[in-house]
């Protein structure tokens, strides 16, 4: 007989509010059915009362992890409306703070991993080195979270000789620290048996339904928006990290194999960084519609942006990673145990306020 | 096995990563966006950090000479401080003390100085 277990939308595991009813037969799930739509709050909606200068403001505030790379991703919407072009020095710091929201999210996605599999001292140990790279946002970018840098047509603040020394210095140290876990991930028994084989997602099912970021690259397909090669990411030089697995053991992989990919991003910004203007001058209203897209910690980020020849924009529509990542989601989990859901929930890496806005 | 033993030696010979706040407080960096404040006697009273503020926490009224933040509806931006014609907005680096109670940290409100008459020749 089948049983309707709730799964959230508290739950000790889930950073946000994700509901599932799970149909259970004995302890193996049958069905996931998904609710969304707990912390909605109408962040869209908002452009029609707040400015187009304001909303680079409010669109940081879609997701908490990655604010950097949502009001980047809304600027390249406006300036390619506008046809303003970004000067070389911005462009580099943009990449640089975005590389950076990559690693500390990284981090605290292994973190959360850790203490849902029960191994809390990693978790500890990896919400104590991302404390590092938030000191860096905090010391150059005046906040450590969301750090307001981005604006239309440029950034606001500018890194000095000796801060991006220090950044070269930090990206040393986070390497020899995730050296040290590096071992645990990858030789642990205990974490191997809680994802090797757990939540699997063929090469098929991901191209098919959709999935985004390191979730499709866990599966095999290689396909990064990075290589596009907006930003600053055409001037240098890397390739998708990607696993063939396809199961939760793969994605933390991807995940983990990204820290070290987002280092030497970072190594080569800075080495490579232009001097030059911090911003172009802004002059007249954006006209016409456009879609930009960029790479997130959790996958692919689509904007789209139409506008009247206002201050005001006509719509703001955003498409987040994790909403992209859920059907996937719901394939994964029929046929898991009971205890292996919050494992598999996890390893989309789900952030629901960015689904919902 | 061996691995793990040195990091547990490690950890415990180590001192704590955390502080034990609000008795022991770290330095703030240069540059860090703190408390916004406000210089009000350089004040002109302009509206303009009340325009282009995104969370709308600034409330200026001209014929009454005051100006009004809600703290807690500012999100450290420091756009206001920028757009600010005589700079007399300010974001000191150091944040917010913790309280027990809200009143501490209640609305600012600052009255600007009158303007001075010109004398009759």
């Amino acid at each position: 007989m089948a049983t309707i277990v709730p799964f959230g939308p508290q739950h000790p595991v889930l950073p946000e509010p994700l509901h599932l009813r799970l149909v259970l037969e004995d302890e193996i799930v049958k069905e996931a059915l998904p609710t969304l739509g707990y912390v909605h709050r109408g962040l869209e909606t908002l452009a029609s009362i707040r400015d187009m200068d304001q909303m680079v403001q409010i669109v940081e505030r879609v997701c908490g992890i990655c604010s950097c790379i949502h009001a980047h991703t809304y600027c390249m919407c406006i300036e390619g409306l506008m046809g303003i072009e970004v000067p070389k020095r911005a462009d580099y710091l943009r990449v640089i703070w975005s590389e950076l929201h990559r690693m500390h999210s990284h981090l605290l996605w292994l973190g959360l991993l850790a203490d849902a599999f029960g191994m809390e001292s990693m978790f500890m140990h990896a919400w104590r080195i991302r404390e590092r790279v938030m000191d860096v946002l905090e010391a150059t970018a005046g906040n450590r979270v969301i750090i307001s840098v981005n604006k239309i047509g440029g950034v606001r603040r500018d890194m000095s000789p000796d801060q991006l020394r220090w950044v070269l210095q930090v990206a040393d140290e986070l390497e020899k620290e995730l050296d040290l876990i590096k071992p645990v991930l990858t030789n642990d028994y205990s974490v191997k048996k809680r994802t090797v084989g757990v939540g699997v997602l063929t090469y098929q099912q991901a191209y098919e339904l959709g999935a985004a970021g390191p979730q499709l690259r866990g599966s095999g397909v290689a396909q990064d928006i990075r290589m596009t090669g907006y930003g600053a990411y055409k001037y240098i030089d890397f390739a998708p990290v990607v696993e063939k697995d396809g199961d939760s053991w793969a994605r933390t992989m991807v995940r983990f194999r990204e820290l070290y990919q987002s280092i030497d991003i970072v190594r080569q910004l800075v080495s490579s960084i232009p001097d030059g203007e911090l911003a172009a001058k802004v002059k007249g209203k954006p006209m016409g519609e456009i879609a930009c897209r960029s790479e997130q910690p959790r996958g692919e980020l689509m904007y789209y942006v139409k506008a009247t020849g206002d201050k005001y924009l006509d719509r703001v529509r955003i498409r987040t990673p994790t909403f992209a990542n859920v059907p996937p989601l719901l394939v994964m989990l029929p046929g898991c145990e009971m205890a292996d859901v919050p494992i598999i929930a996890l390893s989309i890496d789900p952030c629901i306020s960015c689904t919902e806005r | 096995m061996l691995d793990m033993t040195a990091t547990v030696l490690r950890n415990f010979l180590s001192k704590t990563h955390t502080r034990l706040y609000p008795f022991q407080v770290r330095e703030t960096f240069e540059n860090v966006r703190g408390n916004l404040d406000i210089r009000i006697e350089e004040c002109i009273m302009c509206g303009m950090c009340q325009k282009k503020c995104p969370s709308q926490c600034i409330t200026v009224n001209k014929e009454a000479k005051t100006w009004e933040v809600d703290p807690y509806a500012c999100v450290y931006c420091g756009i206001c401080e920028e757009c600010c014609p005589t700079h007399c907005l300010f974001m000191p680096k150091d944040y917010r003390k913790p309280a027990r109670t809200k009143e501490l940290n209640q609305q600012l409100q600052l009255k600007g100085p009158e303007k001075k008459k010109k004398a009759k020749e």
